[in-house]
């Protein structure tokens, strides 16, 4: 708990939540894959903490360790050291309580293709051992929930991928457990799929349910997170409400488009005017500097480049993004991580399974 | 509910998943009933004449308990293909993380796959019947050879679980659930008498579970010629209780196999 809620003090919300108990910890998680190339540490000590009724996001690219982690909270794989805890129950001494307390949605969508959406939904509630009336019931109520009632009984296969992906949601939901694991609810997901589904999540919030959930996205960590886990090969980087690791990276970002063939020259006179180094994109010739000084810098920016002969194509300031952060504490951005470094992707790529 | 009843029910369960899934794939069970038609068809007719019979008996009538182990031996590499699908679609991980029993998963597989494979051997016995087979027995051996028949299945059905759960990709499953019973079943009675093969391999092909099972599935219909007099091998004089002797075999090794494979899979 100290861990999340340092300096926090201030925030009186934050304060009513620090009297809940932990839903979820874990305690210097270590998982270690054997590779080709030697030992991947896919969690290298991860330490997690979510408070009962609020949303932690766990933040990182792929191979970052994020499924990882979920899987050993899940129980479905064991910890090689560490101790991980559910709704107050060790996952190592009694996975059978824990399966019970928890629901799953994994990334890959575990929907019967060849079953209906509602049978999908009542093998399920059996499964969780509920009376065939009340799985039923639950399963009705859920199909109605999630919009997917008139495709109720048609095999899942007809579905959409968006479909799946709130159907495989709704599953994790058939015994109302007090806590959820989201791994990735809308990787590969079409913007408007992803909105509907943030919004499944937001409601199911409301109610008072615990969720962790792993993204790769920022924007959906900054949506729908009350706290951010920042991932990186097996660690934490960072953690904190999305403010305050925004807060943490500082000031504004000066961010200049300039003519082709001018990136390197601006880039050059941003760096005398940056508080931290410049990320140049080349492809779309941005360049975004980290500033202090307000707009006093813009003014002082716009004149150096025009003094030095470089068209600025647009210029203006922003708030710190999510983006930034990562940059800032990992040195790579979080997002295009996919096509760089084939061979660390490829041995992390495996480590995420 | 007690374990033992969660237990069944999740079976019971997991059984219902993989009948309506079959259900709906009318096309796998369409062609597994070929597939045993087209078997029937052209080993009748292909090799009808051409083997001999020990003791001078018909090969049709011969052939068919070949036919019929043969066939339920292959319904193993179903399970398996279906287990390596399972496992690549995050379907177990869903399973795995829900307070269900452990072994439900491949006993609700294997019964389901038990169930396809009396599907099968039903299509075999009319094709049989239309080609000439006949049983010679007492009805009360018929059904014991169907049952063994089905008890053989099952067994076999859990080594093509474990392979499955060993695998990789769905697409080595589909090689690696079926090429080892090529050797398995050809070097057995199945299809030609022991006693004509070379010296060194008749005590193998004695040995192979197999053979045991076609014997006694042989018995058991009295497709065997009067006077018949088996080869000088325990399993082969004692075809019944070497074929439920081995069936116990094979599942006392591989049940406990699969249902720890199946823990440790999708940790992969």
């Amino acid at each position: 708990m100290a861990r999340l809620t340092d300096g926090w003090g201030a925030d009186v919300g934050r304060l009513r939540l620090d009297a809940r108990m932990a839903a979820v910890t874990a305690e210097g998680l270590v998982k270690v894959f054997p590779s080709r190339s030697g030992e991947v540490r896919a969690l290298d000590g991860v330490d997690l903490e979510v408070t009962e009724g609020s949303v932690l996001g766990l933040l990182g690219p792929n191979g970052a360790g994020k499924t990882t982690a979920v899987r050993i909270l899940t129980t479905l794989l064991a910890p090689d050291a560490g101790r991980a805890t559910v709704n107050g129950v060790d996952v190592a001494s009694d996975p059978q309580a824990v399966r019970r307390s928890i629901g799953l949605s994994g990334q890959y969508a575990a929907v019967d293709e060849y079953l209906t959406g509602r049978e999908n939904l009542l093998m399920i509630g059996r499964l969780y051992h509920m009376g065939s009336g009340a799985a039923r019931t639950r399963a009705t109520e859920l199909l109605e929930q999630f919009d997917l009632i008139g495709a109720a009984d048609r095999p899942a296969k007809t579905y959409s991928g968006g479909m799946r992906r709130r159907l495989d949601l709704a599953g994790a939901l058939v015994a109302r457990p007090p806590v959820i694991f989201l791994d990735e609810p809308t990787t590969g997901l079409d913007p408007r799929s992803r909105i509907g589904l943030w919004e499944v999540i937001e409601g199911l919030v409301s109610t008072g349910t615990t969720v962790l959930l792993t993204t790769q996205y920022l924007d959906e960590a900054d949506k729908l997170a009350d706290s951010i886990a920042v991932v990186d090969r097996g660690r934490v980087i960072a953690r904190g409400t999305s403010d305050e690791l925004k807060a943490q990276v500082g000031g504004e970002r000066l961010v200049v488009t300039v003519e082709p063939g001018q990136v390197g020259q601006a880039g050059e006179v941003l760096g005398r005017l940056a508080a931290g180094p410049v990320d140049v994109e080349e492809h779309t010739r941005q360049l975004v500097a980290p500033v202090s000084g307000g707009s006093a810098v813009l003014l002082d920016a716009v004149r150096a480049l025009d003094e030095a002969g470089v068209t600025v194509l647009d210029i203006g300031m922003r708030r710190p993004t999510l983006d930034d952060v990562f940059l800032q504490l990992t040195g790579h951005h979080a997002e295009a991580d996919q096509g760089g470094a084939p061979a660390a992707a490829a041995g992390q790529g495996g480590a995420d399974r | 509910m007690s374990d033992l009843a969660q237990s069944l029910s999740d079976t019971g369960t997991i059984t219902w998943r993989n009948i309506t899934r079959l259900r709906r794939q009318p096309d796998s069970i369409f062609f597994g009933i070929v597939q045993s038609i087209m078997f029937v068809l052209l080993f009748a007719v292909v090799f009808g004449g051409a083997i001999n019979v020990p003791g001078g008996g018909d090969y049709t009538e011969y052939l068919m308990g070949g036919i019929f182990v043969q066939t339920v031996a292959f319904t193993c590499a179903t399970t398996c293909i279906a287990m390596a699908d399972d496992l690549s679609r995050g379907v177990f991980d869903r399973f795995r993380s829900l307070p269900m029993s452990r072994s439900a998963v491949l006993a609700g597989r294997t019964f389901a796959d038990v169930a396809f494979a009396g599907i099968t051997t039903a299509a075999m016995a009319i094709t049989g019947l239309l080609v000439g087979w006949r049983t010679h027995s007492a009805v009360l051996e018929v059904v014991g050879a169907f049952a063994l028949l089905a008890l053989f299945a099952y067994a076999m059905l859990w080594i093509g679980a474990v392979i499955g759960l060993s695998v990789r990709s769905v697409e080595v499953a589909q090689t690696a659930g079926l090429i080892w019973l090529f050797p398995l079943t050809f070097l057995s009675n199945a299809f030609v008498p022991l006693e004509s093969m070379p010296g060194w391999l008749q005590p193998i092909a004695a040995w192979n579970p197999i053979s045991s099972v076609v014997a006694a599935v042989r018995d058991l219909f009295g497709n065997l010629p009067p006077g018949y007099v088996p080869p000088d091998y325990w399993p082969l004089q004692h075809p019944v209780q070497a074929s439920v002797l081995w069936c116990a075999v094979i599942l006392a090794v591989f049940v406990p196999l699969g249902i720890a494979r199946y823990r440790r899979a999708a940790s992969r």
